[in-house]
């Protein structure tokens, strides 16, 4: 009876406050949820933060969390969203040997494909960043490998939803 | 320091005035209106206990033996009056020595606020002494928590904690105060909580709901309601008494919503869940309707979700969204508070009747009076039953007292055969089971409600959990009626063995100590009883006592709770043996 599994982006708006982050991922542990990534930022409106979680579960169960998320006293609203119904991306940085750019032409020629972007380059290393869908990055990081990559780091998904959420309007009510 | 000797009113304060921390939080308590809190001293906590000192001929604190009994003392005082119950307590052991009874108040929707001390705060994150991170061990179980570093904080923090403990769905809210927070001076004036822009506690009832539940209830054949602790806490029990009246629909109740409509109402059919009533659980399974009014589908009070109340549409009336479609899908859902939901739906509903649908929850009661209830409350049998104890009570009370039970047999057992008259008659731990929860439940009601008869009912395994609160019987002379129900068992547990574990008694048997002679070294006034001849009389003395009184009753060893819905199994499958 349970449907399917798939990820699902949620989208939490919240004061900014110590302990949330805690609160909210306790929400997900006492379920035995995964969380497949999380990042937190500010958002659009001043002095409101915004939760990004990616988690990889049904969708009644999503409705369920979400229900508990929207009950902490400090969240103002939470929105879940399937990756149709978002634009995404990811970012992640590699750190390669200076040689290489110089001994083997092809890592110029992956930089130029991928659209990734030299950040740095000195004698010893150089940076290289992109920006993408988890899939370029995750192409990305198996051309890059066989050259040997120093440092690699990804981070979590940030995402815009197609349609509007409204919480301007939703805080306005509120006679902020 | 200044010394305010004047009374304080309850409310805003817009005087500025310089003062302390610690005299703030004292400042604020009284401004909520609060006359009694439950706590223990300790290092962090030394500064407010210093004012709690100089405020003593306003407001009253009540000395526990541990920080547990504070809190389900406080728990107690919420529970019978409808008000906010506050503990407070030091840091590190005295904090994390609250988290049973602030988990116990959380999942059973009680108001209570609960005020720790903290190390100074340039100590925090150094394993200082008595340091612990209370509020990361208290978020799960809190419905809001705060730490406290700057004492300008105080008044802002407390309007908004009791606010938030007290509203929507009540719950428990902590405040950490870090000592040096608590002797910084700052200007205080204090103004009442009116919202918070996140929490949005009193959904707006939307009419077309209660019409659309309204439609399915006046065409439904077999309509039932359950409801739940929602209806005490929003106040709804005469627009439930209504409802029911003019509907005429067999009305049942969790453990936590029992007493919100008398017992002796006709059209009250009974307890739900495991040890419930045979009718309202089987017939549960035959309705057409099922109303759910302020509670929460518990998996004690639906057995297996896959075979429950199936064929019925579900009407669900909850304050809390993250109820709504939890365990239970729901045709109809009304989100709001139960008092203006009910009455809103009242004027939409036909007078009707259901004689012959009422006629079969009085049918399966006959046949659960034969096999189960006449032997719990008449038995001929040697041994006393816990039931026949709940039944003298019940007489000689006249149904008026409120029954404040622990966890287990004996619970069960009160649930199932107390009398009540009044709502708010019924304290017990339900979503927690917390043993140990009675006796300092206890304590906190009948402080709150003196006028009030308060019987404690415990087991022998609980009430040895928390027995050193007899120590704040004694000091605080609460003249609370304290009754151990002994089995020498820890008698569920020991049920469940001789049910599921084939009769392996797996550290079960408790061999007890002289519980008499224990109520006497309090100085309380005590009985034990063996037999059957001595219970009336000495149920007589207890009542009539105008102090504290303890009464052991010594039952039948092996007695089992019946009817019982085996976990996992459907409501329909209740065992009357």
């Amino acid at each position: 009876m349970e449907d399917q599994k798939q990820l699902f982006t949620v989208s939490i708006y919240t004061e900014n406050n110590i302990g949330l982050l805690n609160r909210i991922s306790a929400i997900f542990q006492r379920r035995h949820i995964n969380i497949e990534s999380i990042n937190t930022s500010v958002s659009e409106i001043e002095e409101v933060s915004k939760f990004t979680i990616v988690v990889n579960l049904s969708e009644e169960k999503v409705k369920k969390i979400l229900g508990q998320i929207e009950k902490q006293v400090e969240v103002i609203k939470a929105y879940y969203h399937t990756d149709d119904e978002t634009i995404y991306q990811e970012s992640c940085m590699f750190k390669l040997q200076s040689d290489l750019l110089f001994e083997e032409r092809q890592i110029q020629n992956i930089i130029k494909e991928s659209n990734a972007r030299i950040v740095t380059v000195n004698k010893e290393f150089f940076v290289i960043e992109k920006s993408g869908r988890k899939e370029e990055v995750e192409l990305l990081y198996r051309e890059l490998k066989p050259f040997g990559i120093l440092q690699f780091t990804r981070s979590g998904r940030i995402s815009v939803s197609k349609k509007p959420m409204k919480i301007s309007q939703m805080l306005k009510a509120f006679n902020y | 320091m200044n010394i305010q000797k004047e009374k304080i009113s309850e409310g805003n304060i817009s005087v500025t005035e310089r003062i302390s921390g610690s005299e703030a939080v004292i400042r604020c308590l009284l401004a909520e209106g609060v006359k009694t809190l439950y706590g223990y001293p300790g290092g962090a906590i030394m500064p407010v206990y210093d004012e709690l000192y100089k405020y003593q001929d306003q407001i009253h604190h009540v000395l526990t033996r541990h920080e547990q009994g504070a809190t389900h003392a406080a728990q107690g005082y919420a529970r019978i009056s409808g008000k906010v119950g506050v503990a407070i307590a030091t840091s590190g052991p005295g904090a994390t020595n609250f988290v049973t009874g602030i988990a116990d108040a959380q999942i059973d929707s009680t108001p209570m606020v609960c005020i720790t001390g903290q190390v100074g705060s340039h100590l925090l994150g150094s394993d200082a002494f008595q340091e612990t991170d209370i509020v990361g061990i208290s978020t799960p179980v809190t419905k809001w928590n705060h730490q406290i570093t700057k004492a300008s904080e105080i008044p802002e923090v407390f309007a908004k904690a009791f606010y938030i403990a007290k509203s929507g769905r009540p719950g428990p809210v902590l405040i950490d105060i870090t000592k040096d927070a608590q002797f910084e001076e700052f200007d205080f004036n204090y103004q009442k909580c009116k919202g918070v822009r996140s929490y949005k506690p009193f959904p707006a009832i939307d009419s077309e709901k209660v019409q659309e539940a309204a439609t399915l209830i006046n065409k439904a054949k077999k309509p039932m309601i359950i409801w739940g602790q929602g209806v005490i806490l929003g106040k709804a029990e005469s627009e439930l008494k209504a409802v029911i009246e003019k509907t005429g629909i067999p009305s049942a109740w969790t453990i936590l919503g029992a007493s919100a409509i008398p017992t002796s109402h006709p059209l009250n059919v009974g307890m739900l869940g495991m040890h419930g009533n045979y009718a309202p659980n089987k017939l549960t399974n035959e309705c057409d309707v099922l109303i759910a009014i302020g509670m929460r589908f518990d998996d004690r009070v639906t057995g297996n979700l896959e075979t429950y109340a199936k064929q019925a549409k579900v009407i669900h009336f909850e304050i809390d969204a993250a109820e709504i479609d939890k365990n239970v899908k729901t045709e109809v859902a009304v989100l709001g508070n139960a008092k203006e939901s009910l009455s809103q739906l009242l004027s939409l509903l036909n007078p009707t009747e259901h004689t012959a649908w009422h006629q079969e929850f009085k049918d399966l009661y006959a046949i659960e009076y034969e096999k189960v209830i006449r032997h719990d409350l008449h038995p001929t049998k040697e041994g006393l039953t816990m039931g026949e104890v709940l039944k003298e009570i019940n007489i000689q009370s006249n149904g008026d007292a409120a029954i404040v039970s622990d966890v287990g047999q004996h619970q069960m057992i009160a649930c199932r055969y107390a009398e009540f008259n009044q709502t708010k008659s019924n304290i017990t731990s339900g979503g927690l089971g917390t043993m140990g929860f009675g006796l300092p439940a206890a304590i906190g009601a009948k402080m709150a409600a003196p006028e009030r008869q308060v019987v404690s009912i415990s087991g022998d395994g609980g009430y040895q959990m928390t027995i050193q609160e007899l120590g704040t019987i004694f000091q605080q002379k609460v003249a609370v009626k304290v009754v151990v129900l002994n089995n020498d068992f820890l008698g569920m547990v020991r049920q469940w063995q001789q049910m599921f574990f084939e009769k392996r008694y797996a550290s079960t048997e408790m061999i007890n100590p002289d519980f008499v002679a224990i109520a006497k070294a309090y100085y309380l006034k005590a009985r034990k009883v063996t037999k059957r001849e001595e219970l009336k009389e000495a149920v007589a003395e207890m009542m009539a006592s105008e102090e504290a009184y303890f009464l052991e009753v010594c039952v039948e060893k092996e007695g089992n709770v019946f009817p019982m819905i085996p976990t996992g199994a459907s409501v329909s499958d209740i065992r009357l043996e």
